[in-house]
C-alpha cells in the first residue's frame, strides 16, 4: 500500500466517529470540524513515520480535542470568555483515557453528527450534501461533481445547511429510547435518499454519481453496526445492496435504460446480493415488517429469479399489497399495476392505474407504464399519444430514450405489420 | 501438518478501500495463493461477507438466536464449518442441530462472499 493510500482509508473510516465525538465535546460543528481538520494535519505529520496508531479514531479524537482546547485558550485571551456551555468539559483531560475505552457514547455521536445533517428544516438536497460533506469527508469539489453543480454553489448550499442547523439548536444530552429511535428513521431516510440520488442518475452520469450509492451503502452498514437488531435498518441496508447489485446491467452503451426484464443478469454483482439476501433473512426472523424490509423482499424476489420468467410475480403483487397498505401512495400502487399486470394481464393492471391519473398527471413513469399496458391490449393510438406525454414529462435523457424506442416499435407495427413480428 | 490461518482486520478500514485498491490487493495476494495452489497445498480459502450480515446462536438449551458476530473475549475460536444452505433459517437449523450434539459456546453464523474450494488433500 502506498503511503496516502492507508492513511487516507484510516481517515476516512476513523471520520465519522472522530468528528461525532469532537462535536460532543465542543458542541459545535465549525469548531468539532476544525479540530479534526488539525488532527488529520498532525497525523498525515506523524503516521508515515510511527505507523498507524492502533485505534485511529480515538488518537483523532485526543489530539483534535486538545488542538480544539488550544484553539479555545487561544480566542478566550483575545476575546471576551465564550459561554461557559461551549466549554463545560474541557478540562476533564483525565478521563480521557477512560472515555476511550468506553464504547457507549459512540453510537450515539454517530447518530447525533448524521441526525444533524437530516434536520426536518433542511430541505432534501442539503440533508445530502450536509451528509456528505460531515460525515463522509467527501471534498465540496466531489459533491458537486456527484451533483453535477458548480463548486461555488455547492458550497454555498453547505454553508447554507450549516447555519440553518445551528439556529436549529440540536440537543446534546443522550437521547432516550423514544428520541433515538426516531433519530433513527430520519437518518435512514436521509440515508435512502442520498443513495436515490446517485442512483436515479440517467445512464450519461451514473458513472460518476455511483460513488453517492456507494457512500450510503456505507453508511447504513455503519448504522447496522451500531443498531445490530433493527430490522428496518437490516432492510434498508438490503435494499440499498440489491439495487446496486444491479448497476453495471442498468444502461446500455449509449446510456439507455434497460428494463429489468431485459437486464444481462450475469452482470449482477453476486457478492451483494448474498449479503442482501443475508440481511433479509435476518430481518424477516424479527416479524417486525417495515416500508424497507418489504421494498428490499420485492427487490430479492428479483435477484433470486435467475431468468425473467423465473419472477414470482404474484409474491411481488402481494408485497406491493402490503406496502399500500403501510405507506398508501399512488406511486406504490403503480409498481403494483406492474406486478398485477404480470399475474393478471394488462386489462385488471390498466384498471388498476386509471383512478390515479389526475394525481399522476405531471409523472413520467405513468405515462411510461400506461402506454405499455395499452401497447400490450393492441391499443396503439392510446398507446402513441401517453408514450407522447410521457416524453414531455422525461426527467433524464436515457428516460426520454427508452420510451422513443416503444414509439419507433408502434410506428414499424403500423407501417410494415408483417416484418414487426420478428423485432 | 495442516495450518488455518485466520484474518483479523478493521472492518472499517477494509470497507474504506477504494474499488481499485480492494481489487489491487485481491490481486497480490492471489499471487501468494496460486504458488501454494500449484503446489498441492492450499485448501479452502474463504472471503466472508460484513458482520453486519452475521448472526449468533449461543448454545443454549433453548439455544439463544442473536443479531450481529460474535463478541465476547472469553471464548476461543476452535473450528469452522462451511456449509451450502438455502437461507440463513436453514444455516441456523444445521447450527442448532450440531450445537444440540456439542452444547455449550457459541457459533457465529456468517455468509461467505467469495470461496475458493483449495486443492489439499490429506
Amino acid at each position: 500500500m502506498t503511503d496516502t493510500a492507508w492513511i487516507d482509508a484510516a481517515l476516512s473510516s476513523a471520520r465519522p466517529q472522530a468528528v461525532g465525538a469532537l462535536l460532543r465535546y465542543f458542541r459545535n460543528l465549525d469548531a468539532a470540524e476544525e479540530a479534526y481538520q488539525n488532527a488529520c494535519l498532525r497525523a498525515l505529520k506523524t503516521w508515515p513515520q510511527n505507523g498507524p496508531p492502533r485505534d485511529a479514531a480515538s488518537w483523532l479524537i485526543m489530539v483534535g480535542r486538545n488542538a480544539g482546547i488550544d484553539e479555545v485558550r487561544r480566542t478566550r485571551k483575545q476575546e471576551a470568555l465564550p459561554e461557559d456551555e461551549a466549554i463545560s468539559d474541557l478540562d476533564d483531560t483525565e478521563e480521557e483515557i477512560a472515555e476511550r475505552l468506553d464504547g457507549s457514547h459512540y453510537r450515539d455521536d454517530i447518530l447525533r453528527l448524521l441526525f444533524i445533517c437530516c434536520h426536518p428544516d433542511l430541505p432534501a438536497t442539503q440533508q445530502i450534501a450536509m451528509a456528505l460533506r460531515i460525515v463522509s469527508g467527501l471534498t465540496v469539489k466531489q459533491i458537486a461533481r456527484a451533483f453535477i453543480v458548480s463548486e461555488a454553489a455547492m458550497e454555498q448550499r453547505i454553508t447554507r445547511a450549516k447555519a440553518r442547523v445551528a439556529e436549529a439548536k440540536v440537543p446534546f444530552e443522550t437521547p432516550g429510547a423514544v428520541e433515538r429511535s426516531e433519530r433513527l428513521i430520519s437518518v435512514a431516510a436521509m440515508i435512502y435518499l442520498i443513495f436515490n440520488e446517485g442512483y436515479s442518475a440517467s445512464g450519461d452520469t451514473a458513472e460518476i454519481r455511483a460513488p453517492l450509492c456507494e457512500e450510503a451503502i456505507r453508511l447504513s452498514r455503519l448504522l447496522l453496526r451500531l443498531f445490530q437488531s433493527e430490522p428496518e435498518i437490516m432492510g434498508l441496508t438490503a435494499l440499498l445492496l440489491l439495487q446496486h447489485a444491479r448497476a453495471d446491467a442498468r444502461f446500455d452503451k449509449e446510456g439507455a435504460v434497460i428494463l429489468l426484464d431485459d437486464q444481462d443478469r450475469s452482470l449482477w454483482k453476486k457478492e451483494l446480493i448474498a449479503e442482501g439476501l443475508a440481511l433479509i433473512d435476518k430481518a424477516m426472523r424479527h416479524r417486525r415488517s417495515g416500508p424497507y424490509q418489504i421494498q428490499a423482499a420485492i427487490s430479492a424476489l428479483h435477484a433470486r429469479a435467475a431468468r425473467p420468467e423465473e419472477t414470482d410475480w404474484p409474491q411481488i403483487d402481494l408485497l406491493y399489497g402490503a406496502l399500500e397498505i403501510m405507506q398508501p401512495s399512488p406511486v406504490v400502487t403503480l409498481n403494483r399495476a406492474v406486478a398485477v399486470s404480470k399475474v393478471r394481464g394488462p386489462q385488471a393492471a390498466l384498471d388498476m392505474i386509471e383512478p390515479l391519473a389526475s394525481r399522476l398527471s405531471n409523472y413520467f413513469h405513468y405515462f411510461g407504464v400506461r402506454g405499455a399496458f395499452l401497447m400490450q391490449l393492441g391499443r396503439n393510438d392510446e398507446a402513441r399519444t401517453t408514450f407522447d406525454r410521457a416524453i414531455a414529462l422525461a426527467n433524464t435523457s436515457a428516460e426520454a430514450a427508452h420510451i422513443r424506442m416503444h414509439l419507433d416499435r408502434l410506428m414499424r407495427d403500423s407501417q410494415t405489420p408483417a416484418k414487426s413480428a420478428k423485432k | 501438518m495442516l495450518y488455518a490461518i485466520l484474518c483479523y482486520h478493521d472492518e472499517d478500514l477494509v470497507g474504506s478501500w477504494s474499488k481499485e485498491h480492494d481489487a489491487e490487493v485481491m490481486k497480490k495476494l492471489a499471487v501468494v495463493q496460486e504458488k501454494l495452489a500449484k503446489q498441492g497445498r492450499l485448501g479452502p480459502v474463504a472471503r466472508l461477507l460484513p458482520t453486519t450480515a452475521a448472526t449468533t446462536l449461543r448454545k443454549e438449551d433453548p439455544p439463544l438466536v442473536l443479531d450481529g458476530p460474535f463478541a465476547e473475549t472469553k471464548e476461543q475460536l476452535l473450528g469452522f464449518y462451511i456449509v451450502d444452505c438455502k437461507n440463513l433459517d436453514e444455516a441456523l437449523d444445521v447450527a442448532k442441530d450440531l450445537g444440540a450434539a456439542n452444547p455449550g459456546g457459541t457459533y457465529e453464523i456468517r455468509p461467505v462472499g467469495v470461496l475458493n474450494p483449495g486443492s489439499v488433500t490429506t
